[in-house]
């Protein structure tokens, strides 16, 4: 059971993130939103490559008295790491992209609340 | 007030002049043992912006845009990207296929070493990678920073 | 060192390496930028002919990144493949180039109207290039989500590239929004899939599948095919299209085109082959029934527009309820419902139309968003209560705004009589209410475009304009030759282009086999 515990956080982070992104109005908690399912998918890459009593996947960590051949049982997956890295990259970037939108909303129009900054309705 | 409102006091100026070159040693030592311990090339670009950030905070955006312009920065990140590709495309004109690992056995950086040993000599084409990856993110998280908070503190006025 | 072997890491490495020097050489020179874009997107264009003729030649090509001979897809001391590889077959041949063209003809045209700004757009311009040529080169499913997002932030800022005006920021949000999710949604489903087999080749999770699908096979599927077909725009998640192509600079509205069909693509590939046999029935009638709503909301929607750009978006709605109506019919019959189709093998002929007309909507919709930029850069106006009598001074553009109409609406003898006849005949056989639907809509769409001619080009002259500058109109004359060129010889592109792409598609096998050896 404690096994599923990141899983589980998983789903409650996408629903909370989810929720955030539909129902708020600010374009800033919209941003917000959108990061917290972006932590959650991150979560559940990570999540994936947990073995049990195992250890850092990094080359100089390995115990003394450990041969190379018992690394695939006792070393975490490391192309998991790998695959988080690059989407948390990618985040940073998109962030970045709607908060200058943002910005630029905000000197035009003074005001951030997404119904009343909606001109192309139909 | 100042006509530059945004500055803090001189104690926070002077400690932030002091540990402006300490954290940009750390990013350069983040980024160059990538292949040896947790780091790399974004983490360590991610630290030096954070100088950067630190830099902004204390001596306010105006001022720091004045003295580290916007351009160097975009220069800077452009010469990043460009080592990364040039480093890849010499990848089949030196050995077989794109992105090959063609410093391995050289003396550059190519020691193979042995289990449980972590020289800086080793890894092949890694730490060249690392170091291109590090210039463009520095330039990218460190120019964003820079324009968001010019950005937002001409808006108040 | 043989250049033919390494050609497409170049294809993808040429505009990367351009895109980083474009911010340098601006500094220095206007002309230069201009220059060194338009060569490398040529030496990418010839590039890509060489590659696709080989692909005709030699069969799948694959190219492994980082190995010491590029065919090398399975090292000695493993079972399974582990680098990067690019895998080309037919389909990703005929995709390729399209983007290119589209993109070179897009080039040209953007000449004529960037004054400022030009060092921000053509390096996202370049960088929207590599996002579209890595979708469709890779035979990896992580590579495939990162070149997506690299695809979709550069098309976000390129949209929002005018701020002065408030409406274009707002497309440019809604659109990085959505394509966000729906990145996120297919970042889930390579975790699913790396957590159920510790594969990340497309090939190799093909071979694993098998033929039958567990349930962490079947929640994958059901995400991949929700962020696919939001990406490509089909109802009723086409929400962000009539913004983002109406909103957009003149020449990115057309390459925006070519972008939703790589996501097309990234379904096609999804479909047929990483579930080839054993996709459920009910993943084709949600496609024909998602072609059926885009194609009604598409064209119903633009009778109520007065924006010309807004209103040409909604016709490329439309289109691309055509598209994947008749892909939807073609998947039905390949995955065994054939008996309700003639025992000519329709359902073949249904995926040939489909295919036939990724080609031919690019080509028509581009050529209208092409004039209408024309149009609103020499009157500065966009709405059409406010336009009008154009024919007087701007008489190419009236001709080659002719040509697209009646490309669009499909009459003989422009290429999308050619495409939609084979898609009216084909998907007869699913249902004769399809057909119908389909003709009607066209119909429909020949008065509205009509009614657009004559409120902008026809009646008394409102204004002196001068024709629209030089870069303009050679773009749009290539386009419009191409249109009838390929509307009275439709034979040639059917086939040398679309046969290979079908037999790409349904052939699942050889692709498959091209990497697992």
């Amino acid at each position: 059971m404690i096994y599923n515990l990141p899983f589980l956080t998983v789903v409650a982070l996408i629903a909370i993130g989810m929720y955030a992104m539909l129902f708020k109005k600010n374009l800033i908690k919209i941003a917000i939103g959108l990061t917290i399912v972006e932590s959650g998918v991150n979560l559940f890459l990570i999540t994936l490559g947990y073995r049990e009593g195992g250890i850092a996947p990094i080359f100089t960590n390995l115990p003394p008295g450990m041969s190379p051949e018992e690394i695939p049982e006792k070393m975490v997956l490391p192309v998991p790491q790998a695959l988080t890295l690059t989407s948390i990259v990618i985040g940073v970037a998109v962030l970045a992209l709607i908060l200058s939108l943002a910005i630029r909303i905000y000197r035009h129009y003074g005001t951030l609340n997404a119904e009343e900054v909606r001109r192309l309705k139909e | 007030m100042n006509e530059n409102g945004d500055r803090m006091s001189i104690i926070v100026q002077t400690i932030a002049s002091i540990l402006f070159p300490l954290a940009l040693i750390f990013s350069f030592y983040v980024i160059m043992h990538g292949h040896l311990t947790p780091g790399g090339g974004f983490q360590g670009g991610a630290i030096g912006a954070s100088a950067v950030a630190l830099l902004i905070v204390a001596f306010g955006a105006k001022y720091v845009e004045g003295k580290m312009e916007e351009e160097n920065l975009s220069i800077f990140e452009s010469l990043g990207g460009l080592v990364f590709v040039i480093v890849s495309i010499l990848g089949f004109f030196l050995a077989a296929t794109f992105l090959t690992n063609f410093l391995v056995g050289e003396p550059l950086f190519g020691i193979i070493p042995a289990w449980g040993e972590a020289p800086l000599n080793s890894g092949g084409v890694l730490p060249i990678l690392n170091l291109a990856v590090g210039m463009k993110v520095i330039g990218g998280l460190a120019s964003v920073v820079l324009i968001l908070a010019i950005a937002s503190k001409e808006g108040e006025k | 060192m043989n250049l033919m072997e390494h050609l497409p890491a170049l294809i993808i490495a040429i505009p990367l390496i351009t895109a980083f020097l474009t911010p340098l050489v601006d500094r220095a020179s206007k002309k230069a930028r201009n220059v060194l874009v338009f060569i490398s997107l040529l030496i990418t264009f010839i590039l890509v002919v060489l590659l696709v003729q080989r692909v005709f030649d030699k069969g799948i090509i694959t190219y492994v990144m980082g190995a010491s001979n590029p065919t090398e897809t399975i090292p000695k001391q493993a079972a399974v493949p582990i680098r990067i590889v690019l895998e080309i077959d037919g389909l990703s041949a005929f995709m390729l180039l399209i983007s290119i063209f589209i993109s070179f003809i897009g080039l040209i045209y953007s000449f004529a109207h960037i004054k400022e700004g030009g060092g921000r757009f053509y390096t996202l311009f370049l960088l929207m290039v590599v996002g579209m040529i890595g979708m469709e080169l890779t035979g990896d499913l992580f590579n495939l989500f990162v070149f997506l997002e690299i695809l979709s932030i550069s098309s976000a800022a390129l949209i929002a590239f005018e701020f002065k005006r408030a409406t274009t920021i707002e497309a440019g949000i809604k659109y990085i929004i959505i394509s966000s999710i729906s990145a996120l949604f297919v970042l889930f489903a390579v975790g699913l899939f790396y957590g159920e087999y510790d594969l990340l080749n497309m090939a190799a999770i093909a071979n694993e599948i098998g033929g039958a699908l567990s349930h962490i096979d079947k929640i994958a599927l059901i995400l991949l095919f929700s962020a696919f077909a939001m990406k490509a725009g089909t109802a009723p998640m086409h929400m962000w299209m009539p913004d983002a192509y109406g909103e957009a600079p003149g020449a990115i509205s057309m390459v925006l085109i070519a972008t939703t069909q790589a996501s097309l693509y990234a379904l096609l590939r999804v479909c047929f082959t990483i579930y080839n046999e054993a996709l459920h029935v009910v993943f084709p009638i949600a496609l024909i029934l998602l072609g059926l709503a885009s194609i009604f909301i598409g064209v119903t929607m633009a009778l109520l527009q007065d924006d010309i750009k807004r209103l040409i978006a909604y016709a490329a709605v439309a289109e691309v309820g055509y598209i994947v109506l008749a892909i939807g019919a073609g998947l039905y019959g390949f995955l065994g419902g054939g008996d309700k189709f003639a025992s000519l093998e329709m359902w073949k002929v249904a995926l040939k139309g489909g295919i036939f007309h990724i080609f031919n909507d690019v080509l028509d919709i581009g050529l209208l968003f092409l004039v209408a930029g024309g149009i609103i850069y020499v009157t500065k106006e966009r709405s059409l209560n406010k336009l009008g009598g154009l024919a007087h001074s701007m008489k190419y553009s009236s001709i080659l705004f002719l040509i697209g109409l009646a490309a669009v609406a499909g009459l003989p003898p422009m290429n999308g009589f050619a495409s939609k006849i084979i898609i009216y005949e084909s998907i007869y056989g699913v249902s004769p209410i399809l057909s119908i639907v389909a003709i009607l809509a066209s119909i429909v769409m020949l008065a509205i475009f009509v009614k657009i001619f004559h409120a902008i080009f026809t009646g008394p002259k409102l204004a002196e304009h001068g024709e629209v500058p030089k870069y303009m109109l050679a773009s749009m004359i290539v386009l419009a030759g191409l249109i009838i060129f390929f509307g009275l010889f439709p034979d040639i592109v059917l086939k040398n282009l679309v046969n290979p792409a079908v037999n790409a598609l349904m052939e699942y096998g050889k692709y498959i086999s091209a990497v697992m050896g």
